[in-house]
């Protein structure tokens, strides 16, 4: 018995009363974009509608309450991730921007040749690229923590890894395997070499119950698109020690208090790292999410997907045996919802191309993640990736657009 | 709304199932040239051999991975340009990548009527090549189709410049 009614939910998803090639919608691709339900899109269309101004600038009452709005979304995010001050959430474009952040104003005002930053295998381009850029400017050292044959973390050299680091910036979810990386003993480990700790939770936060203060993290990255909000805004938790130590990153309007000819002084956390017009609607949509899916339950949003996910695993195995091939650790404890897999041969977008038949919507290619594919030796993979709206029913009808695929492509 | 079967017809499986000139040739006196399509990892590696006296493609061969349509229309590729003269392989370039852009134009609705691109297809004999003219109406897999034929142009100007 699932921990969610799945029927009654996917009716809050406008999306899912339409129809693909005369079938009903599979959707399989939440890893990589969440759909929305209808409490955002009322929530943003009603900020539009009545409460759309400019925020922190005007003195007339739709620009308060959209400030206001603005504002109570940050409350949102931060308690929703047990963040111990509201202003220590910084609004982002997306977790690719957040972690850009901490890249171009903390790495920069801090790091310099010879430091040494440690990653990992199973990283995504969003925490491997600014990184590479850091290293070729400033000579800093990128360091790797390897992979198990299970695809988890091995921690075998993890001291000697972090000897000299001044980061462990680190994946708490992989978006292709899944693996759930366990935050707080690399924290601790990453603070008693004196190295700061960044967290891609992008992949975490959508799904399981997240704290920042039993995580002991430094820096957090994630978006609202994965959280069934809109597009165009993520967030930055950090420390709040660290924020206002930091030079700013983007200059513009709202990030600054003063500005004279010969300079400017900053604003406070968090609108110092908040240049420009933010994305005030998208914020009001983050929050209605964020409320959605509290009001389901974190708990029982993890217990669903473990659910989900067994399921898949089983059923995939149990079908195709050695056909399929999973990448991604294979007891669903410390695993998310992300299900990674080669099948019979054939090329992942093959499959995609004749799942698509079947309106079951699944990521093929490298999952931005090149250098965990170069690790796995595959060019690409099929993922299948379940959230709140996904059930049993889903899955066999992605098993059963498999066995089409199967015999279509069958030498 | 377009079917498998306009995408996947009878012959591209063939030459997906059963490449037509897979393998390496020597470099020198063979070009080797690789290709790759970033965003779904196909690859394709060429071995072009041109013969300088008469400027045909004295012989080819490919070998890298990826879909379906790549793979096929990379076996198709060289099944066509195989002892053919360099004018000849030039005209079949761009006339396949004629292929790949005049359904593109129609379906976008850009107005345009093609006209300039049927030209360069005007009495060009693409033969199997013709079964790839489904691909079109899956715009993300045109870049498949094409991924061979760019290559191939490629491996043609860098020999044009050793050979000069």
């Amino acid at each position: 018995m699932s921990a969610l009614d799945v029927a009654t939910i996917k009716r809050d998803f406008p999306i899912f009363e339409r129809e693909v090639n005369g079938k009903r919608l599979v959707y399989l691709d939440s890893a990589s974009s969440a759909q929305k339900p209808l409490a955002v899109l009322d929530a943003m269309d009603d900020a539009y509608r009545n409460h759309y101004a400019n925020i922190h600038r005007g003195v007339y009452t739709i620009a308060e309450e959209a400030t206001a709005a603005f504002e109570d979304a940050r409350r949102k995010v931060a308690r929703f991730v047990n963040a111990p001050r509201t202003d220590e959430i910084v609004f982002t474009r997306n977790a690719t921007e957040s972690i850009n952040l901490v890249a171009y104003s903390w790495a920069r005002a801090n790091l310099n040749a010879g430091d040494a930053i440690v990653l990992s295998h199973m990283e995504h381009h969003a925490n491997v690229v600014p990184w590479q850029i850091l290293a070729a400017e400033r000579g800093v050292e990128l360091r790797w923590i390897p992979m198990t044959a299970d695809f988890r973390l091995d921690l075998t050299n993890l001291e000697q890894l972090l000897d000299g680091a001044r980061l462990l910036a680190i994946s708490a979810m992989s978006n292709v395997l899944g693996t759930i990386n366990d935050i707080r003993p690399l924290a601790d480990a990453a603070h008693a070499h004196g190295a700061l700790v960044l967290v891609d939770a992008c992949q975490y936060v959508p799904h399981v119950a997240t704290d920042v203060q039993q995580w002991d993290a430094d820096f957090i990255a994630f978006s609202s698109h994965k959280i069934l909000g809109p597009t165009g805004i993520g967030a930055l938790w950090a420390r709040k020690d660290l924020l206002e130590a930091m030079p700013p990153f983007l200059g513009g309007g709202e990030m600054i208090r003063d500005v004279r000819l010969d300079g400017f002084t900053t604003n406070d956390v968090p609108w110092k790292f908040e240049a420009g017009t933010p994305a005030i609607v998208e914020a009001v949509g983050f929050g209605a999410a964020i409320d959605y899916i509290s009001a389901l339950g974190m708990d029982a949003v993890r217990a669903h997907e473990l659910l989900v996910t067994r399921y898949a695993l089983d059923s995939l195995r149990d079908r195709f045996g050695d056909s399929l091939t999973i990448y991604g650790p294979s007891n669903v404890d410390g695993r998310g919802g992300a299900v990674s897999f080669l099948f019979d041969g054939i090329h992942a977008h093959d499959i995609s191309q004749v799942l698509d038949e079947d309106a079951v919507c699944v990521r093929a290619g490298h999952h931005c993640a090149k250098p965990l594919m170069r690790q796995l030796g595959v060019p690409a993979t099929t993922r299948a990736s379940f959230y709140v709206y996904n059930d049993e029913a889903d899955v066999d009808a992605l098993i059963e657009a498999l066995a089409k695929a199967q015999k279509f492509f069958a030498v | 709304m377009a079917g498998l079967e306009d995408l996947y017809r009878e012959i591209i499986l063939d030459h997906y199932r059963s490449p037509r000139n897979r393998g390496e040739l020597p470099v020198p006196p063979a070009h080797k040239v690789e290709g790759f399509n970033p965003l779904c990892g196909d690859e394709v590696v060429l071995f072009l051999d041109v013969d300088p006296e008469t400027d045909t493609v004295r012989d080819v061969k490919i070998a890298g991975q990826g879909c379906s349509i790549s793979q096929a229309s990379t076996s198709m590729m060289s099944a066509a340009v195989k002892g053919k003269p360099l004018s000849e392989v030039r005209q079949l370039i761009r006339a396949f990548k004629a292929l790949m852009s005049i359904h593109e134009s129609k379906l976008e609705g850009d107005g345009g009527d093609g006209s300039d691109l049927a030209a360069e297809l005007a009495g060009v004999r693409l033969g199997d090549l013709e079964a790839l003219q489904g691909v079109v109406k899956f715009p993300v897999r045109i870049k498949c189709a094409t991924l061979a034929w760019n290559t191939l142009q490629q491996a043609l100007d860098e020999t044009a410049q050793t050979q000069a």
